[in-house]
């Protein structure tokens, strides 16, 4: 349908533009052109009624340059939302596709788009959507659970949310400028290497990661350094709340294992831009190390997506249970294991590129012990419920679910870690269904349980019930409806990435599927309505700053917190402090301090913004851009090293009147 | 002995599902039915374990709701039993070394590399993934085809798989499990079928534009009739020498079944070493170079011997590209390649194989 860039001439880079020409601009692409029309009208009335309530300087001045990892933490988790909306509308498509493309007919999506697609669906949903997401409950929670004011590093935190923007950021520019990659979201070479994958595609995906990566490393640095040097007196690390140690072990997660992903792709930024050999098939190349290395990285990336939610569920069900975790130290215990674990499993991703059995053997068990901590923590769980008051709250309402659909998916996975079954089953419909049912009963339905749990905290009310309510059946409903009929695909052997198959046999179970894509897509219809209908009733769904009679220390600030978190610095005495606290009947002293807090700054957009362009100049080739915003970034940075206006006292009588303001009536 | 039991019953259900080939279910050879065993005692182990779980998860949470008549079993700071910390580890672990013993030996046992013990002659088959259909050669008939791989009933079939440029996955659910095929590389796969029968094949691994197209029939037939296929496809013309090789091997989508009655010797074994083009050096004698120290300075000018890839470039949608000159990739190799190619030494090379 689409007519083709003229590719076939050799390709010429001017001085000016590098290789962009206007070819690259997709304005014969209906479905692009529609897309970018509703952007552009969408933004035009965003800053139009920007505008008119005069919310630009309230913006910049409070939210993109601040420092608070309250307000970063919303930040991400709106990044993550507005992701997530790209990155369904892609499973959309691709489920159409497959819907129709049966028995001989091409459905409406030519391979080169469709392949773009699934690799965009990918990197979305991992990168931008699941990181964004536990990135920002780590951030807005973890302090406050630890009774600290803020994060070790308050600036790179603001830096390292902008550098994911960046990076986030580009994927959507090669939507209209340019192409995507085509490759999967993993991008394997040779396809991802210079000769297959010719254009800007493949380019964007590594500059995006690269840039983005960036950011997530050096925030899991940051909170690693938090949780280890900035807890309240007292606080020993078996008196953390598990959200807190799951946090802990996420990031040291995040810090072994990205830079894995960093060395992996520049040796492919190597082998595409300067002709070297480390992943081609001639000259020595090895395509089969990118795929160990990339692997190295992308299995500890799973459970740095569903840590934190162990932590999460850990913490809800306690709550709405009325009773301690069951098993804390094992909890604890359990998720040192799986992170210690999840370096040693990575194989069982190619067991069919033809290791040897005891290879293979070794790491299908390895990965079968993972099993057990994990096992363990959903009998935790469940025990936790066990002779409490379990309050079927909304949160608690996507943790049963979670439970359910986790263990199904669990059980999958367990199957595909037997190596004479994944011979069958690799590649096929069944992995997907299998990770979309770990991932969407794990990572998304946890994000719904935190954000419908924390609300209360960062806003001061309630999120409607109802709307709760019908989002979560939808979800998982849908989920079924949707991932159901690939797990008997997969049986079937179906391979992925499909665009068109003949076995109209096929077609009855990939309407089902996308049926059930529908059916999610009312869930999380329901879920935005659910934050626009409870902003808008916001005076109903008021609620005290512990409206769920909770037992961590974040429940101890105000709702939402004051800049400064703690008014004063409080005294652990053990775990589950504010449940211990409320029951020794605690009240805050009224004799206030000054508390340090740092400044805000505006360094860190300006970086980002810089890393942005340069990404841009390098997909392109235009050199000199890429030149001077690198140099343009480094100077700027080692310009803000002489910023000594960095931070400021908060007077007690200020401390006193915040306090004041936001006692409960 | 349970599997045995358990099993009718899964095809039952299967069956009534639809009319659809659930190929890992009932596969048609001896290789798919192990991995099937196996994919059932599996699952029936893990069934111990969490079908408590899934009874518990919908259970509890109902039976200590907050709004229960009778609250005096609530215990508010119950939080530890040795006795369901044992059971909560103890019950996985167990499940774990069962299903971790059972995988030892099927992973061994069910080696893709291991030649299966069937006293029958195998049929020796050199599987070649190109842009984007499947090329087999038979060495011991001296034919070869695309997209069609025909079988004899009931003798293993030992595979021997490479690849022409980017990664594949030779996948036929209904045969067993599959393996990648690799360029430069080769890896090896033993099956065989127990049916007589027309099974679906594909590649299990995106490649590129016309990776759905990568499709072909696996026909097991008998004997006789195997010999029968054997004449038909001698009987074709079509030859596939060196040169017609870089012909077929052309990105090319959805390509129809096609028989070569002839076919060179060795052929697999230089596609394997990226060397079917006339002056490529192969790869085995590039790691022996190496391997004595390798070429030194003046082998720098011998680079285009050894480079492959960028000869076969292709754009977005699969048509293949001029030599990327502009590239700041070649920019360097410009001068390399304008330098005298000392030609003798080329021939020496490329026969030396």
């Amino acid at each position: 349908m689409a007519t083709e860039p003229a590719l076939t001439a050799p390709e010429t880079i001017s001085p000016i533009f590098g290789r962009l020409t206007l070819d690259w601009i997709p304005y014969h692409e209906p479905i692009l052109v529609g897309t970018f029309a509703g952007i552009v009208l969408g933004g035009i009335a965003v800053v139009a009624l920007m505008t008119y309530f005069r919310l630009w300087v309230p913006l910049w001045r409070d939210w993109l340059t601040s420092v608070d990892h309250k307000k970063i933490g919303i930040m991400y988790m709106i990044l993550g939302f507005v992701m997530f909306i790209r990155g369904f509308a892609d499973a959309l498509m691709m489920r159409a596709q497959q819907a129709l493309a049966a028995g001989g007919s091409e459905g409406y999506l030519p391979p080169h788009h469709f392949d773009q697609v699934f690799t965009a669906h990918g990197v979305i949903m991992i990168f931008f959507v699941a990181m964004a997401f536990v990135t920002g409950i780590m951030n807005y929670v973890m302090p406050q659970q630890i009774g600290a004011r803020d994060v070790a590093f308050p600036f790179l935190n603001n830096f390292s949310f902008w550098m994911t923007v960046a990076g986030a950021l580009l994927v959507n520019v090669s939507l209209f400028i340019g192409e995507f990659a085509r490759v999967g979201w993993l991008a394997f070479p040779p396809l991802s290497g210079s000769a297959f994958s010719h254009g800007p595609g493949v380019d964007y995906y590594l500059w995006s990661l690269q840039i983005a990566g960036v950011g997530t490393t050096l925030s899991g640095v940051n909170l690693i350094a938090t949780i280890f040097k900035m807890r309240a007196k007292g606080m020993k690390l078996f008196d953390m709340p598990v959200f807190t140690w799951t946090t802990l072990c996420t990031n040291v997660l995040i810090v072994a294992a990205f830079p894995v992903l960093t060395a992996t792709l520049t040796m492919l930024t190597l082998d595409r831009y300067l002709g070297f050999h480390f992943f081609t098939n001639d000259m020595g190349g090895n395509s089969m190390m990118y795929i160990n290395l990339i692997w190295i990285w992308g299995h500890p990336e799973v459970y740095i997506l569903i840590l934190p939610i162990f932590g999460v569920f850990s913490e809800i069900v306690s709550t709405f249970s009325g009773k301690p975790l069951f098993g804390y130290k094992t909890m604890v215990w359990a998720t040192a294991c799986i992170m210690v674990l999840s370096f040693v499993v990575w194989l069982h991703h190619f067991f069919t590129m033809g290791s040897g059995a005891n290879v293979n053997a070794f790491f299908g068990i390895t990965t079968m012990i993972i099993a057990v901590p994990t096992g363990v923590k959903i009998f935790n769980w469940l025990f936790t419920m066990y002779k409490g008051r379990v309050r079927f709250e909304v949160p608690m309402l996507w943790t049963t679910g979670f439970i359910v659909t986790f263990t199904i998916g669990g059980m999958t996975g367990v199957l595909l870690a037997v190596p004479p079954v994944d011979f069958q089953l690799h590649n096929t419909l069944f992995l997907i269904a299998h990770f979309h049912n770990v991932i969407i009963g794990g990572v998304v339905f946890g994000v719904y349980a935190a954000v419908t749990f924390w609300w209360p905290k960062a806003f001061g009310f309630k999120l409607d019930d109802k709307w709760g309510r019908r989002s979560f059946w939808f979800w998982f409903v849908g989920f079924y409806f949707a991932f159901m009929p690939l797990y008997a695909l997969g049986l079937m052997g179906v391979t992925r990435r499909l665009n068109a198959y003949m076995d109209q046999a096929w077609q009855i179970y990939f309407v089902v599927a996308a049926f059930g894509a529908v059916l999610i897509a009312c869930g999380i219809a329901c879920g935005f309505i659910n934050f626009a209908y409870s902003i808008i009733n916001r005076k109903k769904l008021a609620c005290g700053p512990d409206p769920w009679d909770a037992r961590t220390l974040e429940w101890a600030t105000q709702s939402p917190p004051a800049p400064y978190n703690f008014p004063e610095n409080i005294v652990v005495h053990g775990r589950d402090e504010w449940w211990r606290m409320k029951q020794n009947g605690f009240k805050w002293s009224t004799n206030y301090q000054p508390i340090h807090m740092p400044n805000s700054t505006s360094t860190g957009i300006v970086l980002a913004a810089g890393a942005l362009v340069f990404g841009f100049a390098m997909v392109w080739y235009i050199w000199w851009l890429a030149a001077i915003s690198l140099l343009g970034c480094i100077g700027y940075a080692i310009a803000h090293t002489f910023n000594y206006d960095r931070d400021h006292w908060i007077p007690a009588s200020v401390v006193a009147a915040t306090e004041r303001k936001g006692e409960p009536a | 002995m349970l599997d045995k039991l358990k099993l009718p019953a899964l095809l039952g259900v299967v069956a009534v599902l639809s009319g659809c080939n659930y190929d890992i279910l009932s596969p048609a050879g001896w290789v798919g039915e192990q991995q099937r065993n196996l994919l059932v005692i599996s699952t029936l182990l893990m069934l111990i374990v969490i079908i408590p779980v899934l009874v518990m998860a919908v259970w509890f949470p109902l039976r200590y709701r907050a709004d229960r008549k009778d609250l005096s079993d609530y215990a508010p700071d119950w939080a530890h039993s040795n006795k369901i910390e044992y059971m909560v580890w103890g019950g996985p672990i167990v499940i774990i070394i069962a299903l971790g013993a059972f995988t030892w030996v099927y992973t061994h046992r069910l080696d893709p590399y291991r030649p299966l013990d069937i006293a029958a002659e195998p049929v020796e088959v050199e599987a070649v993934s190109l842009d984007w259909k499947w090329l087999f050669i038979y060495p011991e008939q001296g034919i070869a085809t695309i997209n069609e791989l025909a079988i004899p009933e009931g003798r293993p079939i030992n595979l021997r798989l490479t690849s022409s440029t980017v990664m594949n996955t030779f996948s036929v659910p209904a045969l067993g499990g599959m393996i990648y095929s690799m360029a430069g590389m080769e890896t090896k796969l033993h099956l065989v079928a127990n049916e007589i029968g027309t099974f679906a094949g594909r590649s299990a691994h995106y490649s590129g534009p016309g990776f759905s197209g990568m499709t072909f029939d696996t026909i097991s037939m008998s004997e006789d009739d195997f010999e029968g296929w054997v004449t038909k496809v001698k009987l074709s013309s079509d030859d596939l020498t060196r040169a017609n090789y870089l012909k077929v091997e052309t990105p090319s989508f959805n390509e129809p079944v096609r028989y070569f009655g002839k076919v060179d010797d060795g052929l697999f074994d230089r596609i394997r070493g990226l060397c079917v083009e006339e002056g490529k050096v192969c790869m085995d004698h590039m790691m022996m170079i190496d391997e004595q120290g390798g070429g030194g300075l003046e082998g720098i000018a011998d680079e285009h011997k050894y480079e492959y890839d960028q000869d076969r470039a292709i754009d977005g949608f699969g048509r293949p590209l001029p030599r990327p000159e502009a590239s700041l990739t070649t920019h360097d190799n410009d001068h390399a390649s304008a330098a005298p190619l000392r030609l003798a030494q080329d021939e020496d090379i490329a026969n030396g194989n």
